[in-house]
């Protein structure tokens, strides 16, 4: 045998780290909150995640196959992450053609159209999502077929806006453990932050964007509640984190790669922008809950933040 | 009713509001330009190629209008004939400028330049440029990763997979100079263009001496000066054991492809020379009747 | 423990594949080509001409300008051929070609194996030895060493500051000096004190040789060398730049290009420098050898060679077994170092390594589109935004590149390293950094005229 020499510009190791291991960690880190939501609404938040991931992985083949006739790249595994994340965001009693459809959405208006992985200004997902609550409200916001015991019709978010639920009669323990109305994903706050714990292990996620839109939701929340004083004033905030899309927006839709600052001090701002939105929304909006909106908003702004947060060059003040 | 009625006036009054405020804007901040411009625009191929130096056709077209001596503009995509009509057009004179074409000088096929280590870094010749020679080890030779393809808005150059060499498509070439500019190793000239895509050039840009070149590459110029010797126009200059042949000056006699030891010296578009027999090297009163392709 | 301030990465440092080899000597080769560049800045002029007669420390090629450095030879012999050669990465450069016969050296070299501690030379006159002697960084980046020691006037060097970092994977040649020639480094350290005449030093070692950091400290305790700190790093690539270590060691940021480490009041010099500048002072010895280390997972047998410079690579690889199949040689390491595509070619002042790669272990992955992950802007240690500035590189918009600070990096590949979709990032901005580097230098000519 022959010895043929390589050459190539330095440096000439790579760390091993690849898009499809962070993909495949995202989809790990998102077992524990499918897990419980199963447990919790049964198997039919099985089917319709499958059915979104499936649907999700062709629409992205068939369009890369057919329409931009390129290679395909569904092997990155990003589509299934876009597919889970899409049926983490829908109540477990919709039809199923409306998550294809959500999946045709997110697929090719939210990705596609822009070229493709890292080129969306808006994380897919939402992007179906957000199209499902404006053309089915009536099914996106069924939640009838949810936990027996709970108030049926509405989630707690809307619940307790509405007045039909003071804070003092909720059960905040059970809240963790996911047993609340809400898409399926949404419950389950504790599976949730052991997702992100792993996503922070394993350097995927840095722990900037989530404090950021928590600890700006918690304190937004405090605030409120000082008028009233006593015991709103721990129960209003942590309410706000556990119930609706909080922990799920702020962990896993708000730190998608693209669709967020590069920089940690953009990373801040934005998490920050997502918390008053969310807030503002929840509190004082016509919508119950407010984080799908709060993201897709800064997700527009993050090329501006980009632009202005730029990471500190070294040597200068 | 009444609210819609209301709707609809308020809605009314705002745009027709709206639209006296911007009339004056635009009136105020209006630019007073030259209406030439786009006429000459319009004359210009809109390639937006960058061959005559400036941003675009419209800077071309300003630069037209506006400057007063044209001769040094020249747009290679439109060619002499419409660059003489606009000149026309704006009462200003512009020397003919020949047509040319691109020509990428290097003969260097795999086969005879064959590779010597393998490449692995992202593919584009300016990087394989910044560190080292290349694959083949001829530091002057087409690297063959297509920066002048990237470069090149007409589609003319294609990379030959035999030869591992770029190739030019001699009809679509526009002579924008987009690819000169792209080869790190400044292996494209833009030649005079002769009819029926006739042409004779140097196929090889190294400057080093025949052993050396002889070690990489079987098609290289070994700069032993023959063709030089052989002229009788002056078009070919050697000069640090590199022959170049002046296009403005070459007839296309052909003498010198037959003289080339390695057949660096290229010839399209054209039969060579027919042999002959080798009994005298010195006699160039033989052949008398050349330049009679013009 | 200290490091730097942003950025950085942490690969297998692989050292473990050489680092017990002692320092060999190895055997003199029967020829050597001397390449007349081997320096950053102008090339020397050589002396000798075909057919002339040079003894071993003799001067061959003469500097011109100021940043540039003489050549010595490194054997004695004849001088065959003075012509251009290849150089590993096949360009062509003016070498200096002697066969070897004997090895007589200039009587003026001292060649005594003991060690000579007194100096009492001046600053100018140590600088002077120094520029003589044609001795340049010998961390890699082959800077002049008399052109970093002559303080600018206006300014004063507060601090010198010791490469003794070795953060590029795999390489072991200055760990080995550490260990082996401990008492030459101090030595050096305190001529170069008196040089730039500082009153303190630190020798700054990555914590991965603990070894040589307690060797350093012992000896440097017994024999009394003061005002030298020993100073352990947190391991973190790239330590051992410039910028970067002049940060670890005290606390200082050297401000964006055009500033110098001496605008922070440091001077940085690597170990094995020292080792010369200790030579060329106090023994009248010229740079005309180093230790090379010769690495890798594939090789039959790892070395540090003490090799004279001009030494054909392909001689190492007689010795240490080049593997079959599919290698990837590198001048340096795997971060930094240069592919190797003529091993023919000499061992040059800036080689402190040649590693060896499988083609396996050095092969590229396929590209992916940018995620925008941002794992490339928190690796920049120069905080710079890596994936930015190679799309400006592709897309050759210079002045865009240039307001982004293209010339700050120092080319240490974390970027390239960390892309999780293997986006050749350091390629395209090396481009960046070229051109823009040209056309400020284009620019700073047409003002003056």
């Amino acid at each position: 045998m022959q010895t043929r020499l390589f050459a190539a510009p330095s440096p000439h190791i790579h760390g091993g780290e690849k898009t499809q291991q962070i993909m495949g960690d995202v989809i790990l880190a998102l077992v524990p909150a499918l897990a419980v939501s199963c447990y919790v609404l049964g198997w039919r938040v099985f089917m319709i995640t499958a059915i979104s991931v499936a649907s999700a992985l062709l629409f992205e083949y068939l369009i890369q196959r057919f329409l931009l006739k390129g290679r395909t790249t569904i092997g990155d595994l990003s589509a299934v992450v876009t597919g889970m994340l899409l049926a983490f965001n829908l109540p477990v009693g919709i039809p199923w053609w409306i998550v294809v459809i959500g999946s045709l959405v997110a697929i090719g208006i939210g990705k596609m159209t822009f070229g493709g992985l890292g080129c969306n200004p808006f994380n897919p997902a939402l992007t179906g999502r957000i199209f499902l609550l404006i053309a089915y409200p009536v099914q996106m916001t069924d939640w009838t077929t949810s936990v027996p015991d709970a108030i049926s019709g509405s989630t707690m978010l809307a619940n307790v806006k509405a007045g039909a639920l003071s804070l003092s009669e909720l059960d905040f323990v059970s809240l963790l453990g996911g047993h609340m109305n809400g898409s399926m994903g949404e419950i389950g706050a504790l599976a949730l932050i052991l997702g992100g714990v792993y996503l922070l292990v394993r350097r995927v996620i840095t722990w900037h964007i989530p404090v950021a839109v928590l600890g700006t939701m918690a304190i937004f929340g405090l605030s409120v509640a000082i008028p009233d004083g006593g015991a709103t004033l721990w129960q209003l905030p942590l309410f706000h984190l556990l119930a609706g899309g909080a922990m799920l927006g702020a962990i896993f839709m708000a730190t998608d790669y693209s669709t967020s600052p590069m920089t940690h001090k953009g990373m801040i701002i934005y998490g920050v922008g997502i918390g008053v939105i969310t807030m503002v929304i929840r509190l004082w909006g016509a919508y119950p809950e407010g984080m799908s909106f709060a993201i897709f908003i800064m997700n527009a702004a993050t090329p501006l933040i980009n632009k202005y947060c730029r990471p500190k060059r070294f040597g200068t003040k | 009713m009444n609210e819609l009625l209301l709707t609809v006036l308020t809605l009314s009054v705002l745009g027709a509001l709206l639209a006296v405020i911007l009339y004056f804007v635009a009136q105020k901040f209006r630019v007073e330009e030259d209406p030439r411009i786009d006429d000459v625009e319009k004359m210009l191929p809109g390639a937006n190629c960058g061959g005559c130096g400036f941003a675009g056709c419209r800077a071309m077209a300003e630069a037209l209008v506006t400057r007063d001596n044209i001769s040094s503009l020249n747009c290679p995509v439109a060619g002499g004939e419409v660059m003489g009509s606009i000149a026309g057009f704006l009462g200003k004179s512009a020397p003919q400028q020949s047509p040319k074409v691109a020509t990428m000088r290097c003969g260097g096929t795999c086969a005879k330049r064959p590779k010597i280590n393998h490449y692995d870094g992202a593919l584009s010749c300016a990087v394989v440029n910044t560190f080292y020679v290349g694959e083949s080890g001829c530091a002057f030779g087409c690297i063959g990763y297509g920066d002048c393809i990237a470069a090149c808005k007409f589609d003319a150059l294609k990379l030959n997979p035999e030869t591992g060499l770029v190739e030019v498509d001699v009809d679509k070439c526009t002579a924008c100079g987009a690819c000169v500019k792209a080869c790190p190793k400044a292996l494209i000239e833009l030649r005079k263009k002769w009819p029926k895509n006739r042409a004779i050039y140097v196929a090889c840009r190294s400057k080093n001496r025949g052993a050396v070149v002889m070690k990489v590459c079987k098609a290289g110029y070994i700069g032993c000066g023959k063709c030089a010797k052989v002229c009788q126009f002056d078009a070919i200059t050697v000069e640090s054991s590199l022959a170049y042949i002046d296009s403005e000056k070459c007839k296309l006699c052909r003498k010198c492809v037959n003289e080339c030891p390695t057949g660096a010296i290229k010839l399209e578009g054209m039969e060579p020379l027919p042999k002959e027999p080798k009994v005298a090297a010195p006699k160039p009163e033989v052949k008398v009747e050349t330049a009679k392709n013009e | 423990m200290r490091t730097f301030p942003i950025g950085g990465i942490h690969p297998h440092d692989n050292k473990e594949w050489s680092k017990d080899q002692a320092i060999e000597r190895l055997e003199l080769p029967d020829k050597v080509a001397i390449p007349m560049i081997q320096h950053i800045g102008a090339p020397s002029t050589p002396v000798v001409k075909k057919g002339d007669k040079v003894l071993t420390g003799q001067l061959i090629g003469q500097s011109v300008g100021f940043v540039s450095a003489n050549i010595h030879s490194s054997v004695s012999g004849t001088v065959v051929d003075v012509d251009g050669y290849a150089n590993g990465q096949g360009q062509r450069r003016l070498m200096v070609v002697i066969k070897r016969e004997g090895d007589e050296w200039v009587e003026s070299i001292d060649r005594s194996p003991e060690l000579k501690r007194e100096c009492t030379l001046s600053s100018e006159e140590i600088i002077a030895k120094i520029k003589d002697a044609g001795i340049v960084g010998l961390g890699g980046a082959q800077f002049p060493t008399h052109v970093k020691l002559t303080i600018p006037d206006g300014q004063k060097a507060e601090v010198l500051v010791i490469n003794g970092v070795e953060c590029e994977p795999y390489l072991t040649s200055d760990y080995r000096n550490m260990l082996e020639r401990a008492e030459e480094i101090l030595t050096g350290v305190e001529i170069l004190m008196r040089a730039v005449k500082v009153e303190r030093a630190v020798i700054g070692v990555e914590n991965n040789k603990p070894d040589a950091v307690a060797h350093l400290r012992e000896v440097a305790q017994k024999n009394n060398y003061k005002n030298i700190e020993i100073l352990p790093l947190k391991v973190r690539y790239p330590q051992g730049g410039e910028k970067q270590l002049i940060a670890a060691a005290t606390g200082r940021q050297v401000p964006p290009p055009p500033a110098l480490p001496i605008s922070v009041g440091a001077v940085v010099c690597n170990v094995s420098t020292t080792i010369a500048v200790y030579e060329a002072v106090q023994k009248n010895k010229p740079l005309i050898e180093r230790v090379v280390t010769i690495t890798g997972k594939d090789l039959k047998s790892t070395h540090n060679y003490l090799a004279r410079f001009g030494t054909p690579v392909s001689r190492l690889f007689e010795l240490a077994g080049l593997p079959e199949g599919d290698v990837k040689l590198l001048n340096g390491g795997p971060m930094m170092g240069r592919a190797i595509v003529d091993i023919t070619a000499p061992l040059i002042k800036g080689c402190s390594g040649i590693t060896v790669l499988s083609g396996k272990e050095a092969a590229r992955g396929k590209e992916l589109s940018c995620i925008k992950c941002g794992k490339c802007v928190e690796a920049c240690p120069m905080g710079l935004e890596p994936y930015l500035l190679s799309k400006l590189g592709k897309l050759q918009k210079w002045d865009m590149a240039e307001e982004h600070y293209a010339t700050d990096c120092i080319e240490c590949g974390c970027c390239s390293y960390t892309c999780p979709s293997y986006l050749p990032l350091l390629d395209y901005i090396r481009i960046a950094k070229q051109t823009v580097m040209t056309n400020i230098r284009a620019r700073a000519a047409a003002n003056k005229k």
